[in-house]
């Protein structure tokens, strides 16, 4: 499998190599991503998981790793890590063992981290990554493992002190860590893009970055092309998909120059200053750690039947590949289909379209050209956007009808963008209707000839200038017109063959 | 296998104990002590013997996603040393 | 009355629920018995106050005619188990002032049945010795004294407050833990009985951990009834301990007098093992007449890897006690070092100043071989000779239905004598360990005295959760033993 996706990425790569004053480098990238499990507990505790809360109020004593407390699992995680799993493909392991991993820090409350190493829930599968220009790369995934989250220290409110908060602590996590098969930081960002799009798709994680339910660690070595993989940095707990282009980019270029002078990369932890746009190394990961691993004790190996495992697959609803997929068999360009599938609300948002009888392509046509254009220019998200996707369904099935133009559609719009309402009444009470009577159509036609002798002249000669024609006709109906019928009009009154 | 000085004061590093420099010898000595009568278990072939991994044959019991846990964070600061505004305080950590 | 203290915790129940004695009065007695034991060093932390209120409110549930099984019932707690609102020490300076705000599921157990708390007792720290001697409070003395002396022996340990404490009559029954013997050792050598139950029986939750693989808790109590009283109580299914067993807790008390005929006792060969006082292996053949004389069968049976199983517990129990034992660190309970410079300064003279000497040496025993290029030598070898160990108790069990062996190599020794040297103090359990790793149940019983005075004991060692025919073989040796002895009293104040 990683042959495969190591020729995959071989074909793509040859564009994105970095200049360096020694030749081109290839910069190589994994990412070990850690995705908060939607819970309400803990996963070893049944301490809540809700985010922002008072400090210290959502531990319980297992949590703070109090003498003699216990962890007991919750079985709704493990169901999560099955299911994003099957969402990446992979393979699921009936029995899986627990592990601690030991170290010291404050908030690391037991000294170990209950985590997962030899023998995780899931083994490999893949995720596909949808670049610019159509190409589909293939990343491989190594594992998923259950873990416990760690606790959070506060720096910065005191001058010799750190204050520690353990209400994340023992949250549920899977981390998912990908083959070393990314060769560009637009890979890597497409890559988390698309798992996030799958976690989210599968409600197993919320993907909020920003609250740190989605955070990466990335791996970025370089190499010359055909070169054998070269030592690795590990950049630490990445919550922005920008940061992270930023990040590897400084990095690569850090490695490339290191090599380049002569130098070696020494494989270390690091973190990224944002306000500098620099990698520096990790203060506290700066001793060689020895985690001694070894089975937890408090826990006996996980397993579960083949038979959970299906009735969960069957349970998985539709994720973006397949429904990229439907959607294109429906008429719609893989370009549109992919802005369509990207994020789930918006997936989610076309299918009520689809629901309510919209023909597919014009409808993807009008959010893509005209909607979330709006959207964007005014900053919003698809939440926060003020037309609902039956409103939307509404303009879409009007247009269709023949009841409103293009022109008028986009009056619709704006007058629910500004004011709401209903898009039907809208058409009604303000006179937006097509014109669609042949006479009254024909009467304008007739009205803009006249009083044009001479463009009637030019336009014979060169039949483009009936779109002006057109235009004037329009112009004269107050747009309500219906721009086939005073086209085709226009041309039979003005002796032009209609083409096609 | 035994541990030398240098082993004896990586590993206390590890597991977190101030060691006296004085006391590095003496636990050395005490340490190789236990390792040379454990060594024994070398005669034995464990080739194709699985590890135990756990004692009782039973499966892993799960709980149900629910919340039942209250606000503990009095009760947690009763015990804590440097317990500030329901924070566990500790020197300043630099990342 | 002659002195309350002396009841079997069968007979206090019986009077007090017959209203013979009040819950107060009796509580009254051993609360006086224990602030005149001082000098024995039993208790870490006495709670007159509380058994006081348990015992009136007791009182209260007996004239309204709601009494439960241990009504009233005056009890030590190791103290290894968290009281809410009681400092729990595990015998350490790390936890001098700790006190739980939750109550472990055993402890909680037995005041859901009525039984009323004396206090909390001494222990080896986290219960890592054989001696009782080190613990961060002083070594416990043992109420026996050889024929004609005055040297303080040892009380056995870990449990060593709990045997002390039943053996002086100071509580009716204790609370005791049991790792690698730390309930066996002691009962073995106050002439007291223990059970060890079987891995997963009795909830660990709230129970200080020293190596959760092993650690299981269990009664000790004067006569083999009060034991399966008391395991009656403390066990339960627990939700909180995932490795606590989903099996009902049968009547132990009620099949105890079934008697031995017809059950196959197998003998271990290799139990026979050097070094081993002759007085003790005598008493083992005696152990073996009396049932063989009650209509049991005697068979010879093999555990071939009975010699690997203490060093294959001095590398297990370490590794996991040393995990464990990350917790106590300095930040969010227990010992903190004064001034500490930097974190990682706070972690390393909090964890050297609050341990002792026994458990930073199994800190780092454990560390080491839990560190990169040693696991698979040392822990993953030693998990594979457990797998041995395990087999060789069930190959065995096809040719018989329990094992009898010795409990301890020796009776009793005098403080100080073993202590400076581990390895040979580590040899003490070497009758023990074995079960542990498998995970199976053992009872010791009290068989006799040796000729200087000293109790010995012996081990009934069970298939996994037959705790009941345990007690039904334990008392036919105890009515063989027929034992009257107790220890004088020499300690009062
Ligand atoms: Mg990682
Ligand atoms: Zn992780």
């Amino acid at each position: 499998m990683a042959i495969q996706s190591e020729e995959r990425i071989n074909g793509a790569r040859k564009s994105k190599l970095i200049q360096g004053s020694t030749g081109a480098w290839e910069v190589v990238i994994g990412l070990e991503v850690h995705c908060q499990v939607l819970s309400k507990a803990k996963l070893f505790s049944g301490a809540s998981t809700e985010f922002g809360a008072d400090p210290n109020s959502q531990v319980s004593f297992v949590d703070a790793a109090m003498p003699g407390m216990l962890p007991v699992i919750n079985k709704f995680c493990v169901e999560q890590a099955v299911r994003t799993g099957l969402g990446l493909k992979a393979e699921i392991n009936l029995t899986s063992v627990f592990d601690r991993k030991n170290y010291f820090y404050a908030d690391l409350p037991a000294g170990y981290q209950i985590s997962q190493f030899k023998n995780p829930i899931v083994g490999e599968g893949e995720v596909l990554v949808d670049l610019p220009g159509g190409e589909v790369a293939r990343v491989g995934i190594e594992r998923l493992h259950l873990e416990q989250d760690a606790g959070k220290s506060i720096h910065d409110q005191s001058p010799d002190s750190s204050f520690v908060d353990l209400n994340r602590a023992g949250i549920a996590l899977m981390e998912i860590v990908s083959r070393p098969d990314m060769r560009s930081s637009e890979e890597a960002a497409a890559y988390l893009k698309k798992l996030r799009a799958i976690v989210r798709y599968l409600g197993t994680c919320d993907g909020n970055m920003e609250e740190g339910s989605m955070r990466a660690d990335v791996n970025v070595s370089v190499r010359k092309p055909g070169d054998p993989l070269n030592t690795r940095c590990e950049i630490k707990n990445m919550n922005s998909m920008r940061f992270i282009v930023q990040a590897i980019e400084y990095e690569a270029r850090r490695q490339i120059d290191v090599l380049e002078s002569g130098g070696r990369i020494k494989q270390e932890t690091l973190l990224f200053d944002t306000k500098l746009g620099e990698t520096r190394p990790m203060r506290s990961k700066e001793e060689a750690h020895d985690y001694r691993y070894f089975p937890d004790p408090d826990l006996l190996p996980l397993s579960f039947e083949q038979a959970w495992v299906d009735e969960i697959a069957a349970s998985l609803p539709e994720l973006p590949d397949a429904k990229k997929d439907r959607f294109t068999a429906m008429g719609l360009s893989t370009y549109d289909a992919l802005v369509l599938v990207a994020e789930k609300e918006t997936a989610d948002y076309f299918e009520v379209m689809l629901a309510e009888g919209v023909d597919a392509k014009a409808a993807a046509n009008w959010l893509n050209n005209e909607y979330f254009g709006r959207l964007n220019k005014a900053g919003l998200a698809l939440s926060e956007g003020p037309v609902s996707a039956h409103a939307n369904s509404e303009i879409v099935k009007m247009v269709g009808e023949n009841i409103i133009s293009s022109k008028g559609a986009k009056d619709v719009l704006d007058i629910l963008w500004a004011e709401g309402g209903a898009p039907r009444s809208i058409v009604e009470s303000r006179g937006l209707k097509q014109v669609t009577d042949t006479s009254a159509i024909e009467k304008a036609v007739d009205a803009v000839i006249a009083a044009n002798p001479d463009k009637v002249e030019a336009a014979k000669a060169k039949p483009t200038l009936a779109g002006w024609f057109v235009g004037q006709v329009m112009k004269a109906t107050g747009g309500k017109a219906n721009p086939a019928t005073v086209n085709a009009l226009v041309k039979a009154r003005l002796g032009i063959a209609e083409e096609g | 296998m035994s541990v030398d000085k240098e082993t004896v004061r990586r590993i206390a590093r590890l597991a977190r104990l101030k060691l006296e420099e004085e006391r590095v010898e003496p636990m050395m000595e005490e340490l190789n002590g236990i390792l040379a009568w454990v060594e024994q278990l070398k005669e034995v072939d464990v080739e194709g013997i699985p590890p135990m991994t756990s004692v009782v044959e039973q499966r892993l019991k799960m709980r149900d996603d629910v919340v039942t846990e209250t606000d503990h964070a009095d009760a947690l600061m009763v015990n804590a040393p440097g317990g500030e505004d329901h924070f566990f305080v500790v020197p300043k950590v630099v990342e | 009355m002659s002195d309350l203290t002396d009841f079997t915790l069968a007979e206090a129940r019986d009077a007090v629920a017959g209203k013979k004695i009040s819950a107060k009065e009796l509580t009254q007695g051993f609360v006086t018995a224990m602030e005149g034991a001082r000098a024995l060093n039993i208790f870490v932390t006495e709670t007159p106050d509380i058994a006081l209120k348990m015992a009136e409110a007791s009182d209260a549930r007996i004239a309204a005619g709601t009494a439960r099984p241990l009504e009233g019932l005056p009890l030590g707690i190791k103290d290894l188990y968290c009281t809410k609102g009681v400092r729990t020490t595990a015998g350490s300076k790390i936890l001098e002032n700790y006190v739980p705000q939750y109550e472990s599921t055993v402890s909680q157990n037995l005041w859901d049945n009525g039984a009323v708390m004396l206090g909390k007792l001494n222990l080896d720290e986290f219960a890592m010795g054989s001696s009782n001697e080190t613990s961060a409070y002083g070594p416990c003395i043992s109420p026996w004294r050889a024929k004609d002396s005055k040297t303080a022996l040892v009380p056995g340990g870990s449990s060593g407050g709990s045997s002390a404490a039943v053996a002086a009559r100071l509580c009716l029954g204790a609370t005791a833990t049991d790792t690698g013997g730390s309930i066996r050792t002691p009962a073995a050598v106050t002439g007291t009985v223990g059970i060890k139950p079987t891995y997963g029986r009795c909830s660990r939750w709230g129970i200080v951990a020293f190596a959760s693989s092993l650690d299981q808790a269990g009664p000790i109590a004067k006569t083999v009834r009060d034991t399966a009283i008391l395991l009656k109580a403390m066990a339960s299914i627990d939700d909180k301990d995932s490795t606590s067993v989903d099996l009902p807790v049968p009547d132990y008390e009620a099949g105890i007098e079934g008697g031995v005929k017809g059950l196959r006792i197998g003998i271990p060969k290799e139990y026979r093992v050097e070094g081993t006082d002759p007085e003790i292996a005598a008493v083992w053949e005696k152990g073996a007449e009396w049932l063989k004389a009650q209509g049991a069968e005697i068979v010879e049976v093999s555990l071939p890897h009975t010699k690997y199983a203490l060093p294959t517990y001095y590398i297990v129990a370490p590794a996991e006690c040393s995990s464990n034992l990350a917790r106590y660190d300095g930040v969010r309970f227990g010992h903190r070092a004064a001034d500490p410079k930097d974190l990682i300064d706070l972690y390393e003279r909090s964890r050297a100043e609050g341990f002792g000497a026994e458990v930073r040496r199994r800190i780092l025993i454990g560390t080491y071989v839990l560190s990169a290029g040693y696991y698979d030598a040392y822990y993953l070898r030693a998990q594979k000779l457990r797998t041995l160990i395990k087999r060789d108790f069930e190959e065995a069990y096809k040719k018989c239905d329990m094992l009898l062996t010795p409990a301890t190599p020796s009776p009793a020794f005098a403080i100080g004598e073993k202590i400076a040297d581990p390895v040979t103090m580590y040899l003490y359990d070497v009758f023990t360990v074995t079960v542990n790793l498998a995970g199976l149940p053992a009872l010791v019983v009290p068989a006799g005295l040796n000729t200087a005075g000293l109790p010995l004991g012996l081990q009934l060692i069970g298939k996994a959760f037959d705790e009941a025919t345990l007690f039904r073989a334990g008392r036919a040796l105890e009515i063989a033993a027929d034992l009257k002895a107790k220890p004088q009293n020499w300690w009062s104040q």
